[in-house]
């Protein structure tokens, strides 16, 4: 079989498209984990979530897509918000383990939430991209594919400049760095990780709108989770550059493997990379490497 | 003190410890600068310094937790520098840790046991069994622990309470008595009295002299509290900045000029006190 | 009330039973074992041998995560292991069911010593996600390894057949399973008697002070993994001798959440919790069931809501023993048991 250049080219664009999508949704992981140092498990459900709140806005109350859009990320915000008070708040001061083991338990009661008020059936979320090709040279995108990666790209680039400049995000950085100390310069810690998981929470829930206008939603769509953890891993859990590059890259992987191999060896793929860079390089390509003392 | 007269296992003999031009690098940060220390068998001999003189990055890189930019560790003469940490167990190094390592989930007994635990042989085919082989090693490790450790350190009443919930002193103890049923040949003690009242120091001190005594093991410790440092040590070793700048006896090391400067960094500092025998109470 | 419990000899202190109580209370729950069949209810049968597989497979897992305190978001994959292992070996060459069941548990142990490999490295939460990338590769095998696994249609089962008895149903397949089990917690009861149980809780415990003590800490995380997957490939051995047929959607991901789940609820790192726990665990869906066709004459459709409601019970379970009771029905036991005790006076 020959592969044709063009092919590949229209291919690698496609598989950029998703990356942005994964890397949009290892950003809001990496938020969580900068604050909080919980590693949320339940991620993919956050955006699957939040996919279902906008279908329930725009298909089910057929609301307009600007209206639908801004309530469903004020929705996430508050389910983010409610996650942290009521489950991970409690735990903070345990050990990891078990917060993890929490957001195990909480992508459980997610999925059985969304397959409770919308069944397990797959749908479609109503058309709200333009849906004219996208043509780069002679390269032809698929218009979802393409409108979502700017959106995508816009919303990073808005999460970076925020977290550069603005007060709160210096202040979220402050209490990565040093809980204790953040805490005695008069940042509020709690009110700082309340804000980590809502901020996450409608970061996710922009991509899962982006997931599922470009592939239907489901209550399986969280496994769209499994790759972005790869892609943190793969970065570097604390890294939000990290984030960006590895899911641009795990993306546009999943898209070759897929196309050139069989959509099945898509998550081989993507496993057999992150149990490589687990052994070779475990706090990821752009993490902290934290030196362990005594 | 009660028990050398039960009939004591055959103690291996005390080991000598020898460690050479001992250097240690955190990133750009130079930990330790050479340094030379010579622990008699038998001796009690303390590492001393003001905080941050690297006397736990010492212990740590003695212990094999770090690995020594240049150096050798000689345990009765055969350099062990290359020797993993966990391998060093079994040569009869046994340590204690400035805050308390301990199994926290476990009991008391199941603590000291774990002390033995590279002196044991049984896998896990006997284990799934306990029977035979297993059984026999686990009862006579029981019966050793109990009259070699843990009655020798009083710690009867306590042997089967979690150690999470004993206070602070006790648990300083018991740490003791798990290093103890390693049949150390040396003892190595990070701060074995730190955070201790006086009557749990006097306590701590009197249980490190019976061990050597008694067990004839050699001792080295680090610590702070310079009244229990100069009344117990046969020798003592001080570092500031990752050098060695004094070693001798406790009354040659209190009036050693270097190490009055080190710790008063200038005169008349009321800490002048601590060299004198008191306790310095700089507690970590 | 029972003051204190006196022993005369350190053997009797070390004992798998420590009071004449619980030697009482370790036969009758034998008796009972043994006289459950009475009741002659193959539902109940079913339900007992259920129970009794997923109690072997959480006991492997509190054996990882309970006691050595690696978490593993792929047991269920090494079940499978277990189960395409007796499909193979039964369904291809005939071979005895004991056989079967010790390969079923070797193979698992060797998969799983291999997915350990990486704990030399890493720890805690990246090694939990390295399981999930195992369970995930293993899942692929599973479906594309067609000469093997059968792909997507997977492998029936040969009915178990000891001594030329067919344990075709439940009622029969009782008698197999209720001593391995007995006999496998047992086993995994006296693991912890000895040094290599010890050396497990120690590196779940403080991993540095384990290493000091001439712990090494590869070894005996390895063997955890492997004793742990021996455990899992059993039990994924009778399941498959209890369902007949193995598919790659017999043990998916949402499994292994199940008997964390087991784990926690049950309390982590005590024989007896990981016991409570998979009763419990297996026991809620069947519950739930009763509850939604009891609820048919009010609600004609319960019954579709049913695999949603579970999974938020599960998840809930999770979450909530974790915060309130971390030490899990174990803990709620120890104390019941203690409050018992010391009646009439109270602590």
């Amino acid at each position: 079989m020959a592969v044709e250049f063009i092919d590949i080219v229209e291919t690698s664009l496609a598989g950029i498209g998703t990356g942005s999508l994964m890397a949009l949704t290892g950003v809001a992981f990496v938020i969580i984990y900068k604050a909080t140092k919980v590693i949320n498990l339940a991620i993919g459900e956050m955006l699957m979530i939040g996919a279902f709140v906008f279908y329930g806005f725009s298909a089910g109350l057929a609301l307009p897509i600007w209206a639908s859009v801004p309530l469903t990320l004020v929705v996430a915000a508050l389910i983010g918000g409610l996650i942290e008070r009521t489950m991970i708040r409690p735990l903070l001061k345990d050990n990891p383990v078990s917060v993890f083991m929490v957001t195990i338990g909480l992508t459980s009661v997610l999925i059985g939430v969304v397959e409770l008020v919308w069944s397990a059936e797959p749908r479609r979320l109503p058309e709200f991209l333009p849906s004219q090709p996208v043509l780069l040279g002679d390269a032809f995108i698929p218009s979802k594919t393409a409108y979502s990666f700017v959106i995508a790209a816009a919303a990073m680039a808005v999460l970076i400049t925020v977290f550069a400049f603005w007060r709160g995000g210096i202040a979220l950085r402050a209490t990565a760095t040093d809980r204790a100390a953040a805490s005695s310069v008069g940042i509020d810690v709690p009110g700082v990780f309340s804000f980590s998981w809502m901020l996450a929470a409608v970061v996710a829930a922009l991509a899962g709108i982006l997931v599922g206008s470009v592939g239907g939603i489901s209550s399986a769509m969280g496994l769209f989770g499994l790759s972005v953890f790869v892609v943190v891993i793969v970065g570097g859990l604390d890294s939000i550059l990290g984030a960006l590059i590895a899911g641009l890259f795990i993306g546009w992987l999943e898209a070759m493997v897929g196309r050139f191999m069989g959509g099945e060896f898509k998550l081989l793929a993507t496993f057999t990379i992150l149990l490589v860079v687990l052994v070779v390089r475990p706090y990821g390509l752009f993490g902290t490497h934290e030196i362990e003392r005594l | 003190m009660s028990p050398s007269d039960s009939a004591a296992p055959v103690r291996p003999p005390a080991a000598r410890l020898d460690v050479e031009n001992l250097s240690l690098q955190f990133g750009g940060v130079k930990a330790l600068d050479g340094i030379d220390l010579h622990v008699e068998p038998g001796s009690i001999t303390a590492l001393i310094g003001p905080n941050g003189a690297g006397k736990t990055s010492a212990f740590n890189a003695i212990s094999g937790f770090y690995r020594p930019k240049t150096g050798t560790v000689k345990l009765d003469g055969v350099d062990i520098t290359q020797v993993p940490a966990r391998d060093r167990a079994k040569l009869g190094l046994a340590r204690t840790f400035q805050n308390i390592a301990l199994f926290r989930g476990m009991t008391v007994l199941d603590n000291i046991k774990l002390g033995r635990h590279a002196h044991l042989t049984s896998g896990v085919f006997g284990a799934f069994l306990y029977w035979g082989r297993t059984r026999r090693e686990e009862m006579e490790l029981r019966a050793e622990i109990e009259r070699d450790v843990i009655d020798f350190l009083e710690l009867d009443h306590i042997r089967n309470v979690p150690v999470a919930i004993l206070p602070y002193g006790l648990q300083k103890k018991v740490e003791l008595a798990r290093a103890l049923a390693m049949r150390p040949r040396i003892l190595m003690l990070d701060e074995p009295v730190a955070g201790m009242n006086r009557e749990e120091t006097e306590d701590m001190a009197r249980a490190i002299l019976d061990v050597r005594d008694e067990w004839g093991v050699t001792v080295l410790l680090v610590e702070h509290d310079m009244g229990m440092v100069m009344d117990i040590s046969d020798h003592v070793c001080v570092l500031n900045f990752g050098r060695r700048i004094a070693a001798g006896s406790p009354t040659e090391v209190r009036n050693d000029p270097d190490v009055i400067k080190a710790y008063l960094g200038g005169s008349g500092d009321p800490r002048k006190a601590a060299l004198d025998g008191a306790a310095m109470g700089e507690v970590a | 009330m029972r003051v204190g419990t006196a022993k005369q000899s350190y053997a009797a202190d070390e004992g798998l039973f420590k009071t004449d109580t619980q030697k009482v209370w370790f036969g009758l729950l034998l008796a009972a074992l043994v006289l459950f069949p009475l009741n002659g209810s193959s539902y109940w049968m079913f339900l007992a041998v259920l129970v009794m597989i997923n109690v072997i497979s959480t006991t492997g897992l509190n054996i990882l995560t309970g006691y050595t305190g690696q978490v593993s978001l792929g047991h269920a994959a090494f079940m499978a292991v277990g189960a395409y292992t007796v499909a193979f070996f039964d369904g291809r060459f005939g071979t005895p069911v004991l056989l079967n069941l010790v390969l079923a548990g070797a193979v698992a142990a060797g998969i799983g010593y291999l997915v350990g490999l990486p704990s030399l490295r890493i720890k805690g939460l990246y090694l939990a996600i390295a399981t999930l990338a195992a369970a995930v590769i293993l899942g692929f095998i599973f479906l594309n390894w067609t000469p093997v696994t059968g792909g997507l249609r997977g492998l029936n089962v040969p009915t178990a057949t000891i001594a030329g008895i067919e344990l075709a149903t439940p009622d029969r397949l009782y008698w197999l399973v209720m001593p391995i089990t007995v006999v496998m917690v047992l086993a995994a009861k006296n693991l912890f008697r000895t040094r290599v149980g010890r050396a497990f809780i120690a590196i779940r415990d403080r991993d540095i002070s384990a290493e000091i003590i001439g712990i090494s800490l590869f070894k005996y995380k390895l063997m955890s993994f492997a004793i742990s997957s021996f455990y899992a490939g059993v039990a994924g051995g009778l399941w498959a001798y209890l369902f007949r047929v193995v598919t790659p959607e017999s043990f998916p991901a949402l499994a292994s959440i199940f008997f964390l789940a087991a784990v926690i609820v049950g309390g982590a790192g005590t024989i007896v919790g990981g016991i409570f726990g998979a009763v419990f665990m297996t026991l809620i869906p069947e519950f739930l069931k009763l509850s939604a066709t009891a609820l048919v004459p009010w609600f004609p459709d319960a019954s579709i809501y049913l695999a949603p409601v579970r999974n938020i019970i599960f998840g809930l379970l999770i979450i909530g023993f974790l915060i309130f009771e971390p030490m899990g029905l174990a803990e709620m036991w120890r104390r019941t048991r203690r409050y018992f005790a010391l009646w009439p006076f109270r602590t």
